[in-house]
């Protein structure tokens, strides 16, 4: 299939689900209907009768969530395949290897510590403080499992995914501390938070999490050939003329910007980031020029289809989102690990 | 022309190399030959840059090795390692694009796509330019990253190539060929450096023979000068014939049998 057709179908998909996904809920709304108000709003079409009603459900409740599902979605699969080509292997999730439990442990302890800025959560800056903490967090922790799993200037996958088993312990340990340690106002705080999921968005909450998102998805791409060098090897990426320490900073900077960020707003999802950029290498090839920019959109649109599930199968009680994205990514881990089990000698 | 003057390594106590000096003119073909754990493959990385000598200096053009930017040597230097393992399943043809990495920013030119195909051509990979490098054998592998290799420095004479055993796991045929190519390449002003470990293969291509042992350089010289029972003898510790071949003049070695006395070594129980 040529790359720009999967290109088109991936947008596509993501457009007609989000549109569908809007119509959804306790108050159905034709998709038709969703899109005219929407091309009404934005001016390039006139209706005669605006429902009200369903107007403010499609642009206070409806349209935020699904914008907050898909900046996190292009998150969490856009940066699952850069740390995959850093670590050179594609078993290499945020979630499995520690990194949104760091960011989640930076979360809690912003607002565990209560900077004074943050006395509640629905102010703006208090978003941007608990994104720049879980920012940090996941940083802090991506350099702390490269360092750790580095052997003779390999990667090792044995390492990595047990250190990330230590570090995920070690990290729920102290977010449990700090949380047995909060004061009531706090506790109600960390718990609004932790159940998060992408019930509480907002426009702030898009806002916010906007440019955390999107100055990825824009300059990751760039990284792609660097990430196909790497895949031959540290060392022959050197040879290729590459910066090889520069390249890893911004990779791990950019991508850990986007995973603390969408973890900030929507705890942990996991095996988003496993689950997508795997997809998109069977359809695609595993050129990173394109692979990058793919698991953007497709995890965009995954999340996007998962959130309508998880509104919907049970209806009116809402599943966490993290339950459909695991049911469907906890299967494929296990097919990478069984297929590539000779090469990973764990 | 490069130079290496006075190089020594270590790592912690132990001396890899000590005290390499040799200077390498375009256009020459070098064999390195020596036991493991010789130094082959550390003076190699110290050569490419990878690494840098505890004392002395590298220089190429005249200009030190650590004046270089990786993006510099990229142009001007090219390496083919021992170990080569992709941790995605590229295609091949993709593994040999990477070679032109250096020379192109977002998309690659006509004139990378043509010394891709080249380079394909040349090294007998062309046929598997759509298969997925996992799937190919040992051999093919080696030939594809000798191509990736090849295509990185193709239209720059002077350029040096660093092969580090670029025949090993390749068939006869192949063996023939990857040094007939680097022999050629030699005589198109490269600078070839091989490790390899056949030195009949090396006798054959080499202009040059530089033998390693213990960590310094026991010999430097043709083929004619350097290789003979008392070098091979002290270079491998093996006996051998060598003979020189009528037809073409170049050294052939006879390794002798070696007899494997099982109850030398009395077992302790």
């Amino acid at each position: 299939m040529s790359k720009g057709i999967v290109y088109i179908i991936l947008s596509v998909s993501l457009l007609t689900a989000g549109i569908v996904s809007v119509g959804l809920g306790a108050v159905p709304i034709p998709a038709s209907e969703v899109l005219l108000l929407i091309l009404h709003k934005l001016g390039m079409y006139h209706m005669q009768q605006v429902n009200e009603q369903h107007e403010v459900i499609i642009f206070i409740v409806r349209l935020p969530r699904l914008m907050l599902g898909i900046l996190v979605g292009a998150a969490l699969g856009i940066s699952g395949a850069a740390i995959q080509g850093i670590f050179r292997n594609p078993l290499a999730e945020p979630g499995l290897i520690g990194i949104s439990a760091g960011a989640t442990l930076m979360a809690v302890a912003v607002i565990g510590l209560e900077a004074t800025l943050l006395t509640t959560l629905s102010n703006l800056l208090g978003y941007y403080l608990l994104a720049f903490g879980a920012f940090a967090g996941a940083g802090v922790t991506a350099l702390l499992i490269y360092q750790i799993s580095r052997h003779e200037g390999k990667p090792n996958v044995a390492t990595m995914l047990l250190a990330g088993i230590a570090i995920n312990a070690l990290a729920g340990a102290l977010t449990g501390l700090i949380t047995y340690l909060a004061s009531e106002q706090q506790l109600r705080n960390i718990t609004f938070w932790m159940l998060g999921s992408l019930g509480g968005a907002t426009w702030q909450t898009v806002t916010a999490l906007a440019p955390f998102v999107l100055i990825p998805v824009i300059l990751l791409p760039r990284s792609g050939k660097a990430l196909n060098a790497f895949s031959l090897g540290e060392m022959q990426a050197d040879y290729l003329g590459l910066d090889v320490n520069r390249i890893k900073r911004r990779v791990i900077l950019l991508s850990t910007m986007a995973v603390g960020a969408a973890v900030s707003l929507t705890g942990i999802i996991n095996f988003m980031g496993l689950l997508v950029p795997h997809i998109i290498r069977l359809i695609m090839g595993v050129d990173n020029k394109h692979v990058l920019p793919a698991s953007a959109l497709l995890g965009a649109l995954v999340l996007t289809i998962a959130d309508m599930i998880s509104r919907t199968l049970i209806a009116p009680i809402e599943l966490p989102i993290g339950v459909i994205t695991a049911l469907i990514g906890a299967p494929v881990f296990l097919y990478i690990l069984i297929r590539d089990k000779r090469k990973l000698s764990l | 022309m490069l130079t290496v003057n006075n190089v020594t390594y270590q790592i912690g106590q132990a001396k890899l190399l000590k005290d390499i000096s040799f200077s390498i003119k375009s256009g020459e073909m070098v064999a390195v030959l020596g036991a493991n754990g010789a130094g082959k493959s550390t003076l190699l990385k110290l050569i490419a840059g990878a690494n840098r000598p505890a004392s002395g200096s590298i220089s190429l053009h005249g200009r030190p090795l650590h004046h270089y930017s990786s993006a510099e040597l990229a142009h001007i230097r090219t390496v083919l390692s021992q170990q080569n393992v992709v941790s995605l399943p590229f295609e091949a043809k993709e593994i040999v694009m990477m070679g032109r990495y250096p020379h192109y920013k977002n998309n690659p030119t006509a004139k990378d796509n043509d010394i891709v195909h080249t380079v394909m051509e040349a090294t007998g990979v062309y046929s598997l330019a759509d298969r997925s490098y996992p799937t190919l054998s040992g051999g093919e592998q080696q030939r594809v990253q000798l191509a990736r290799a090849l295509a990185q420095v193709w239209e720059q004479p002077n350029a040096l190539l660093l092969m580090d055993e670029p025949v090993a796991g390749m068939d006869i045929l192949y063996q023939q060929q990857t040094l007939s190519i680097l022999k050629s390449m030699a005589q198109k002003r490269f600078m070839v450096i091989s490790i390899l470990h056949d030195m009949n293969l090396a006798a054959q291509y080499a202009d040059r023979i530089i033998m390693l042992k213990h960590g310094r350089k026991w010999y430097d010289g043709t083929p004619a000068e350097v290789l003979n029972q008392k070098s091979v003898y002290e270079i491998f510790e093996i006996e051998s014939d060598v003979f020189t071949n009528p037809a073409t003049l170049k050294q052939l070695i006879m390794p002798h049998e070696i007899i494997f006395e099982q109850n030398k070594t009395p077992l302790t129980t």
